[in-house]
């Protein structure tokens, strides 16, 4: 699965784990989490995210 | 002697109580020249409130400079806009003496300082657009998530049209004066330049949202005081200005050659780009690691157009005052810039290849192939780095002065 790298702290989306403290469960991929989600270390939208 | 350090009012209810470092010439990399300031306000409104703290060993000067105006027993409110250990370093010991009844922070800020100092706090969250009120007079928070941490945030009284901006707009400059007017505005603009090249460049971006945000909210600044420097009273156009400019990133006609040599070699080559540059009209900094600072390089990249970087071979790797001087410019992650490697070396020859490759991971627009000779550089080597020179002036023909 994918892993996403937010270009501005540097966060990475592991789908493996989800993001449990935006409720993102585990196994989610990037491409599915809604776009109102926001980084969880610095905020920044969904738009400044690259593949890892 | 506590009693030598006075408060000093920057508005009608609000007080500098920070802390002056003169002596400090490291940030973590961050060469300041002119030591700093570790700020701290004190907002005597009904609730007697106190924006940040200063550096752990700075507290005596603080609790003095609170004392000269209310017995800081008397704090009831602390808010932390930055957890960062400059600004948050003596938060428990304060919190311990004065007994305040709350402590509010970011959201991010509330996990940080826990992250800190492993203790409890009596910390409150606050979110976005959340306001507080100290009775005659309001505090309302605006999150500025990674300007420069994940915690930062800015606090505004309205009343008195006070922004305390954390890190934002300040410096790192140690002065008895407390107010930009009363400083060489040729020293704020080239210590807020470099505090913006070496802290705020890997947040441009947003730096540019945030000010379009404060700008459509219409919020109006009597008086803006960061967490280091000079609190801006007289030219906060002049300020916001600048910080619109170095966080659009425009390329100018200006060029950065910077440089490690062993035998003058690799200088030799670089000199000769420099001259390649100036003879196509830019303006050019030709910088040897020898005698530059990291952050003296930072500083001049903020503005630049190109980056070209040379380095000799030194057992196989360029020289380690190239790499330390990459590594941070990296990190820094500068837009909009052109480039170029170069290097002489004796017979394995890795460095120049090495320097390309750090310029294409930070998306550099590269020139061309990396120029390098086997040791000394001659005249045909000297015309290629000319010619290196003179083209990447052409490209940057299109672009304003610096």
């Amino acid at each position: 699965m994918q892993k996403y790298v937010c270009e501005v702290c540097g966060y990475v989306y592991n789908p493996v784990k989800g993001d449990p403290d935006s409720d993102i469960p585990k196994g989610v991929h990037f491409e599915d989490i809604p776009e109102e989600w926001a980084c969880p270390i610095c905020g920044s939208g969904k738009d400044v995210f690259i593949p890892e | 002697m506590k009693d030598i350090f006075k408060a000093i009012r920057i508005s009608d209810h609000v007080w500098w109580v920070g802390a002056i470092d003169w002596n400090i010439r490291d940030f973590h990399g961050y060469m300041t020249k002119r030591g700093s300031t570790y700020n701290a306000y004190l907002i005597l409104a009904d609730k007697v409130t106190l924006m940040d703290t200063v550096r752990a060993p700075f507290r005596n000067e603080m609790m003095a400079r609170i004392a000269s105006v209310i017995d800081p027993g008397a704090i009831q409110y602390i808010v932390s806009n930055h957890s960062e250990m400059d600004h948050s370093g003596c938060l428990p010991e304060l919190i311990d003496a004065v007994r305040p009844e709350k402590v509010y922070t970011s959201v991010m800020g509330a996990k940080t300082l826990l992250e800190i100092f492993h203790r409890e706090l009596p910390l409150i969250p606050l979110k976005d657009g959340d306001s507080l009120s100290l009775g005659n007079m309001t505090l309302s928070f605006l999150e500025t998530r990674m300007l420069h941490w994940p915690d930062s945030m800015f606090s505004y009284l309205a009343e008195e049209q006070v922004l305390f901006s954390q890190d934002a707009f300040g410096m790192h400059l140690a002065s008895s004066q407390r107010f930009d007017d009363e400083i060489d505005p040729a020293v704020l603009r080239y210590e807020a330049a470099t505090y913006f090249a070496n802290i705020l460049t890997p947040y441009a971006a947003l730096i540019t949202r945030l000010l379009a945000r404060v700008a459509a909210a219409g919020l109006k600044f009597r008086i803006i005081a960061p967490d280091h420097g000079p609190v801006w009273r007289k030219d906060i156009q002049g300020i916001l200005t600048c910080y619109t400019q170095w966080a659009a990133q425009k390329p100018t006609r200006k060029a950065v050659v910077v440089y490690g040599t062993m035998w003058h070699s690799t200088e030799k080559m670089a000199q000769a780009i420099a001259e390649g540059l100036f003879t196509g009209g830019i303006d050019v900094k030709l910088m040897s690691m020898e005698a530059c600072h990291r952050s003296d390089v930072a500083y001049e990249i903020l503005d630049a157009g190109a980056l070209i970087a040379g380095s000799s071979t030194l057992n196989n790797n360029m020289l380690p005052g190239m790499a330390d001087v990459l590594t941070y410019l990296k990190g820094l992650k500068p837009k909009n810039l052109l480039g170029a490697a170069f290097g002489s070396y004796g017979w394995s020859g890795e460095a120049p290849r090495q320097i390309q490759e750090t310029l294409a991971e930070m998306k550099v627009e590269l020139a061309g192939d990396p120029i390098q000779t086997r040791h000394c550089p001659d005249q045909i080597i000297l015309a290629q780095c000319f010619e290196l020179g003179r083209k990447i002036a052409e490209k940057l023909q299109g672009f304003g002065q610096p």
